[in-house]
């Protein structure tokens, strides 16, 4: 299984044809307390930088993008009860949903670990 | 593009300055963010934890971005009863009201606080006024405008405001400054500790018990310091004073309060004191008449909101598929445990119980005119 990165602070496994997503802990961190996570339904399909779900915190409602094309096959139940999950464990129980993915070669442009933790410091 | 445009424009672009606590914000690890034109702390360790400290013990809030101005001289009463709704005049020394300002069509410009001063406070002038962070170079240049020559207007920019609020705020300043103690909602007092003269008013805007201490803004840390060593302390970023104001139904200048909307509209008729409307001669006043005559055209409500998705201000709200109002101010309420709001709606879809409908992001999200607050103030009034 690979983890990819992207610039918008989300998280990507692939596994097979399956992606899973979700937003990175510096993500959570930023957004504060997290009360609401709007996902997409189960069979909707993504062009990558679709708008996919929506986080709410406290304070304001953030977008979170499709970062690659795919279709919608499962989506994290838990976090309709516990949005908290986000915060408290944002890279595993708190992912978001899982894509069939369209096109494997868009993975390509994304960052690894140690290149994200980079890009965070940069920040 | 009129002259005022470019005015608001230039204000836009001028950097963000600094308050008195700045650097000790920033020793505390707080978040900070663009406020009012100055850097201000949004938070320390998190919006919902520092939100239920406030509801059981104290918190302290860095104010210092709102203005705290002073009036002096002949016929100052019946110079601020002219631009004020509220009885001056009736105002006893230490003693404090909300007010506002209004422009010519009852529309409000700013709300405030307003009390008169004693024991010789702030070099011996009659009136304390504090207003609005965001609004307070609009309300000095309005007051100036209005204001006969008479009437000396100072602006105390080397003031810092704190406010300590919550059910053990009392027994935490009392441990510091025993004399507090005797103060009840909506009184002041002049106090001196470790020989800094303090103006302490027991109010706030978080539906608690509490205070608001006007300090000079050299001695600001070290009171700041004083408070969050007690037990009962921890400093509280402006996210949380939003999410327990909006519990409190207080309004929001800004959000909740505009120069569009009026003041019997927003449910603020409390603050226009019997003899006030009777016998008008402040600015705004055929407004006021006219709307507790007629009704408003709209009217200031809460909003209860089904289920567990925000509703965020400028949110569009439906009656039967039709829209009779907006949100202005809305977000989830740590305590009452659900997502809340405030907005405008017009005056048939307004009673409580009101069934509505609020679109967010496309979808529909059934909301009910609710009471406020959402949860009880637990002010400090006379026994």
């Amino acid at each position: 299984m690979s983890r990819y990165f992207t610039d918008e602070h989300e998280w990507i496994d692939v596994e097979g044809e399956i992606a899973t997503v979700g937003i990175t802990d510096y993500a959570q961190e930023q957004l504060g307390d997290i009360v609401f996570v709007e996902l997409p339904a189960e069979g909707t399909t993504f062009e990558k930088g679709d708008d996919a779900a929506v986080v709410e915190s406290v304070k304001a409602a953030s977008d979170v993008y499709a970062p690659i094309s795919g279709e919608v096959v499962e989506t994290n139940g838990a976090l309709e009860d516990e949005p908290a999950l986000v915060n408290s464990d944002a890279e595993e129980d708190g992912w978001f949903f899982k894509l069939r993915v369209t096109d494997a070669s868009e993975l390509e442009g994304l960052m690894n670990e140690a290149a994200y933790k980079k890009f965070v410091a940069s920040l | 593009m009129s002259g005022n445009d470019d005015i608001a424009h230039i204000e836009e672009e001028l950097p963000l300055q600094d308050l008195p606590l700045d650097t000790w914000h920033r020793a505390r690890g707080a978040r900070m963010v663009g406020f009012a034109g100055y850097h201000m702390p949004i938070q320390y360790e998190g919006i919902m934890a520092e939100h239920g400290w406030v509801r059981e013990h104290a918190g302290l809030f860095d104010v210092s971005h709102m203005g705290q101005l002073t009036f002096s001289g002949d016929g100052v009463d019946e110079a601020l009863e002219y631009l004020l709704p509220s009885d001056i005049k009736g105002l006893k020394p230490f003693r404090q009201r909300y007010s506002m300002l209004l422009d010519e069509e009852g529309g409000i410009l700013d709300d405030l606080m307003v009390s008169r001063l004693g024991a010789g406070a702030f070099d011996g002038a009659d009136i304390y006024m504090v207003v609005n962070g965001a609004t307070k170079y609009d309300d000095i240049g309005w007051m100036i405008e209005h204001l006969p020559d008479e009437v000396v207007m100072n602006h105390m920019d080397e003031q810092a405001l704190l406010a300590l609020q919550g059910p053990e705020a009392g027994e935490a300043l009392a441990s510091l400054i025993p004399e507090t103690g005797d103060l009840v909602f909506m009184q002041s007092g002049l106090f001196t500790w470790r020989g800094v003269p303090l103006w302490i008013s027991r109010s706030g805007y978080t539906g608690e018990d509490g205070f608001e201490i006007s300090v000079p803004a050299d001695s600001a840390a070290l009171l700041a310091d004083a408070l969050c060593t007690l037990p009962q302390v921890k400093p509280i970023g402006l996210g949380a004073r939003d999410s327990l104001r909006l519990e409190a139904g207080l309004p929001l200048y800004g959000h909740d309060l505009t120069p569009a909307v009026s003041t019997i509209g927003a449910d603020l008729g409390f603050a226009i004191q019997k003899r006030r409307r009777e016998e008008g001669g402040f600015i705004g006043h055929a407004r006021v008449m006219k709307e507790l005559a007629d009704g408003p055209g709209s009217k200031r409500v809460g909003l209860k909101i089904e289920g567990r998705l925000p509703v965020r201000e400028g949110a569009p709200i439906f009656a039967d598929g039709i829209r009779v109002g907006e949100v202005t101010s809305g977000g989830f309420a740590p305590t009452v445990g659900a997502p809340i709001a405030m907005g405008w709606v017009s005056l048939p879809h307004s009673a409580i119980d009101t069934a509505l409908e609020i679109e967010v992001r496309g979808k529909r999200v059934a909301a009910t005119v609710a009471p406020m607050p959402f949860v009880p103030h637990r002010y400090r009034r006379k026994a």
